[in-house]
């Protein structure tokens, strides 16, 4: 698999394909899997994501601690907004809906992280629904996707315990927006764009969440991942160009994450988990699980 | 090296992916040595496993695991519900496994019994759901699940490595890797074997069958994809 976004842009622009094509063929290299295989694995992770998304649309969907569930209804059914009715409108509920459902147990694809999980499905799903994409266009994005995913593993890290949550919902969010640029008709150097105004737009997120647990922030953290992806992707469909190369972006959010406090690294030690209100609701909530649970 | 399908997967059930997934893979992992479903297990939580363990599903993923879940199976959410319907006898421990720069955060030891065999094992889970087996029956071992694996204690004579290759050559199968350890020389030696293929059950027995040989387990491969 390619360590850099720079070569795997480069073969992909010399030869005239996409980002998708140059992606399957390094991981049929590696993995000695055919091209057609992988497709079909992906084919299976899509359906998945789109078997979350209407999961969690369940307004009484809750959490085991009761932290967090029901809100992605509240974007179906709720009061309007400004933006009520709008693609950006159902990507929020698309993202909120698969967080909900991870928190709630419930089966989810880890793209790239279960705490990160609901932006990737929320923008490709959202957008094609939207915009009519096919169902090749959308299994290819996942593959550019995963290319994204690949080269921050390789170069930074895709762990909150390791780089904050720039790392996962941040990740994500550059996995997502440079994926949907390329499933809109973007070239190879928009995806490349697209990842790193999104990135850059999530630099030095903590990861904090309350009593340690994967609900409060993480739900809402996934749908502003995939506002910030949106952001990225209009930017880049609009050829706005961003000075600094995808692949130093994602370099340097590896730096900040190593020289983040261990407080702000999934540790519930900082951030909004050490807020009064914070301390108190995860003390609460820890003492009704156990109970739940007998 | 990463793998694009590492990065869009697993497919798994929440909320975690080491504290949930991970948990699970290990239970599983327990289970392959008593060969089934253990009838009681004694479950020992350390670290972040113990204190964040409840939140996450951890006891509800090693019990699912236990029971031969997978971590994208929806019955983990009610494991311990199911574990009560079997009437299965296990408890769980809050405790110290060791020093913390010792011992990973998410750290279990299980001790687990079924139709008369007994066995003890503690593995980590180290993040995105990938786990590393530490210590089986108080041999050090490093079992990932990455891959199908068998276990055995054999008594040491000389020898042993070379026929066991050859069983397994044999039966057309590859070996990845191969690990010893012994807590004495002269002592038994605990083998882990890596195979890239799944050993049938009559291998596992022709090594059984083997004089020298006290036990082998199979342990079915439980990593991502």
């Amino acid at each position: 698999m390619y360590k850099a976004l720079a070569d795997a842009i480069r073969d992909a622009e010399a030869r005239g394909v996409t980002l998708a094509t140059v992606a399957l063929e390094a991981e049929a290299a590696d993995g000695g899997r055919t091209i057609p295989d992988i497709r079909a694995t992906l084919g299976r992770a899509l359906a998945i994501m789109r078997g979350a998304i209407t999961q969690g649309e369940d307004p009484d969907m809750r959490s085991a601690s009761g932290l967090v569930g029901g809100d992605a209804a509240k974007l179906i059914s709720g009061p309007a907004g400004p933006l009520a009715g709008t693609l950006f409108r159902d990507v929020l509920m698309r993202a909120l809906a698969v967080q909900e459902v991870n928190a709630c147990m419930g089966v989810i694809v880890a793209a790239p992280t279960a705490g990160g999980a609901g932006v990737l499905p929320a923008v490709l799903t959202g957008i094609a629904a939207a915009k009519q994409v096919s169902e090749e266009k959308l299994i290819d994005a996942l593959a550019t996707a995963g290319l994204i995913g690949a080269v921050v593993a390789e170069r930074a890290s895709l762990s909150g315990a390791e780089g904050g949550c720039q790392a996962e919902t941040g990740a994500a969010a550059g996995m997502a927006a440079g994926a949907a640029v390329e499933m809109l008709g973007g070239t190879p150097s928009q995806v490349g764009h697209a990842t790193a105004l999104a990135q850059q737009g999530t630099l030095g997120l903590v990861c904090d969440p309350l009593g340690g647990l994967v609900e409060l922030p993480c739900v809402f953290r996934n749908a502003t991942g995939a506002a910030i992806a949106l952001a990225a992707i209009e930017m880049a469909m609009a050829g706005i160009t961003f000075a600094i190369p995808v692949d130093e972006v994602i370099d340097v959010m590896g730096e900040i994450g190593k020289s983040m406090d261990v407080r702000y690294r999934e540790t519930a030690g900082g951030g909004l988990a050490a807020t009064p209100t914070g301390r108190r609701l995860a003390k609460e909530r820890l003492v009704q699980i156990k109970r739940a649970d007998g | 090296m990463v793998s694009l399908l590492d990065i869009i997967g697993p497919v798994m059930v929440g909320p975690s992916s080491s504290h949930t997934a991970g948990a699970c893979r290990l239970g599983l992992l327990a289970r392959g040595l008593v060969g089934g479903t253990p009838e009681t297990a004694r479950i020992e939580l350390h670290g972040s496993f113990a204190r964040t363990g409840e939140g996450h599903g951890t006891d509800k993923a090693i019990v699912g695991g236990l029971m031969g879940f997978r971590p994208d199976d929806e019955r983990l959410r009610t494991a311990l519900d199911i574990m009560e319907r079997e009437a299965l006898d296990y408890t769980f421990e809050k405790t110290t496994l060791g020093e913390d720069n010792e011992v990973h955060p998410n750290t279990v030891r299980i001790t687990l019994a079924r139709g008369g065999r007994t066995a003890v094992m503690q593995g980590s889970s180290l993040g995105a759901g990938r786990v590393l087996v530490t210590q089986i029956d108080g041999y050090p071992v490093e079992v990932t699940g990455n891959l199908h694996t068998i276990v055995l204690v054999a008594e040491d004579v000389k020898g042993s490595i070379a026929r066991i290759a050859t069983l397994l050559a044999e039966a057309e199968l590859n070996i990845a890797t191969l690990r010893l350890s012994r807590k004495q020389r002269g002592g038994d030696a605990f083998m882990v074997i890596e195979i890239d293929e799944q050993p049938g059950e009559a291998v596992r027995d022709t090594i059984r069958a083997l004089p020298w040989v006290r036990w082998a387990f199979r342990l079915d491969k439980v990593g991502a994809a």
